[in-house]
């Protein structure tokens, strides 16, 4: 039997537009959770971080009555712009940026408490603005975040297995990825093509992790 | 000219403190704020450079106000042109010691200033390093630059000196008298090291718990029993030794080692370190030309 590498290829696209997304996403989330105090603030850590502890397919259920062909606000969007979000690449992707949220938010948050405070002081007296300081002094002075905020999501979406079975289901080529190609492939006893999809998923893992803790240790300390 | 008064409850590691100051200075002057910390020194730079918020109190610099409660003036930061020196330096990490000049300034027309700052801040050779390989004396010159940089009306120093050892400290006690001289910025110093405030500032202004409780020139408010020396210096003492009959103490003015003679009952109460007064009654000064 032929391999198909399009499984791969989705996971792949999948975590890198996630990745992305959420770099946009995560990168203000972070900002306001580091350094400003409102009401509130509690209940917003705590959604942030409910994808670490909730089980996938809770997540993936809600998400599928949220966006179901009966809900108004999803027949609105379908209506009016012509977007599923249900079985849908657009859909796992909504659906992974909230799953990864946390993988982002936290280790950018972390880094946001790591800069000193007095360098966005001194940038502040120099006259410069909050946005011209979060991208001319503070971005810069916490790299390593950044960039472990980056491999963590893209490595959570690779991983990611119930909140796409519940949301996407298993068409081929749009939802398909690579770790319900594997169970699938498992499930018809295809053990020699879950293994290629597998074996391919921890090398290239597994390598992508080495790299960045090998830049990370030597440009960054 | 310089017109502060400032109102600020905090609440320090001593328990609460309020501040409460009233300061005038004139444009170009060199002041000092003297005192133990947590006196709120620091606090009142703060709220001058727009960091922390006064409770009540009025800033003016010149005909700008920058903050007037009365009035529901505030200027942030960016709007206030002040140049401050923070006591960890607070350079930028990333950038080289160029890059942090031209951060400051606005434009890219500054760069003949740039070079200015850097050659006059002995930086020329370091301008391509990162902070990370400069020692403590160099770093403190590349923020006094940094600082100087957006030719800010108010320079803020706060204790831009007291991480240095005595040689560098005295180096960068003739820049910033230099850099004085050439810009003739207003300038509060913070410090609690009586040598920094008698050698650069014109007045002195001595704080504890938050008030003032001397100002004047540094004579007038650390020399209590004033001599009617013909001539006076000050300086520290760094050496004494016993000769014969007499002690010789060696007494540092400025950057020049003096000796003087002293009894067992001058000797008993004088200390390394210890800020003292050499002066002439009964004599007069023998004057030499020496160029």
């Amino acid at each position: 039997m032929p391999f198909d590498p399009a499984p791969l290829l989705l996971t792949f696209k999948l975590a890198a537009v996630t990745t992305l997304i959420l770099l946009l996403v995560g990168v203000p989330i972070a900002y306001g959770l580091a350094f400003h105090r409102f009401r509130l603030k509690s209940v917003c850590e705590t959604v942030v971080a409910m994808p670490l502890v909730l089980p996938p397919t809770v997540l993936g259920f809600y998400l599928l009555l949220l966006l179901g062909q009966n809900n108004p606000l999803s027949r609105l969007l379908a209506d009016s712009f012509n977007l599923r979000l249900v079985f849908t690449f657009t859909g796992l992707v909504l659906a992974s940026v909230i799953y990864s949220l946390p993988f982002m938010v936290h280790p950018l948050q972390t880094g946001f408490q790591g800069v000193p405070v007095v360098l966005a002081e001194a940038s502040y007296t120099l006259g410069k603005s909050r946005l011209v300081t979060l991208f001319r002094v503070i971005l810069p002075n916490m790299k390593p975040a950044i960039l472990t905020g980056l491999v963590l999501s893209f490595a959570h979406t690779v991983g990611e297995f119930g909140v796409v079975l519940m949301i996407g289901g298993n068409i081929p080529g749009r939802t398909r990825v690579a770790s319900i190609a594997i169970y699938d492939e498992v499930q018809a006893l295809n053990f020699q093509a879950a293994h290629m999809h597998a074996f391919i998923l921890l090398a290239i893992s597994f390598v992508t992790l080495l790299t960045v803790y090998t830049v990370n240790r030597r440009y960054f300390r | 000219m310089l017109d502060i008064q400032l109102k600020k409850s905090l609440h320090g590691a001593d328990g609460p403190m309020a501040i409460d100051v009233s300061l005038t200075v004139a444009a170009g002057e060199f002041i000092t704020l003297f005192g133990e910390s947590g006196a709120g020194k620091t606090s009142i730079l703060r709220m001058l450079a727009g960091l922390m918020a006064p409770d009540a109190g009025r800033i003016q610099v010149g005909e700008e106000v920058w903050y007037d409660n009365a009035r529901g003036i505030a200027l942030s930061p960016q709007r206030r042109s002040v140049g401050l020196v923070f006591q960890d330096y607070a350079l930028f990490p990333h950038l080289t010691v160029r890059e942090n000049l031209e951060f400051a300034v606005a434009g890219k027309g500054e760069q003949a200033f740039i070079a200015k700052l850097l050659e006059m801040t002995n930086l020329v050779d370091l301008a391509g390093k990162k902070p990370a390989t400069l020692s403590g004396g160099q770093k403190q010159r590349v923020a006094l630059a940094r600082a100087l940089a957006r030719r800010p009306r108010l320079l803020l120093l706060d204790e831009p000196l007291s991480a240095l050892d005595l040689a560098s400290r005295l180096r960068l006690q003739d820049e910033l008298q230099q850099l004085h001289r050439e810009f003739g910025t207003t300038t509060i110093l913070v410090s609690h090291e009586l040598s920094e405030v008698f050698k650069l500032s014109q007045r002195v202004f001595q704080l504890a718990a938050g008030k003032v409780i001397k100002s004047g020139t540094p004579e007038e408010v650390f020399i209590r029993d004033r001599v009617s020396g013909k001539f006076r210096f000050t300086g520290e003492v760094v050496a004494i030794r016993k000769e014969e009959v007499i002690h010789v103490i060696t007494v540092l003015v400025g950057n020049h080692a003096v000796n003087a003679v002293a009894s067992d009952d001058d000797v008993r109460e004088l200390n390394v370190g210890d800020r003292v007064v050499l002066f002439s009654k009964a004599f007069n000064p023998i004057i030499m030309k020496v160029s």
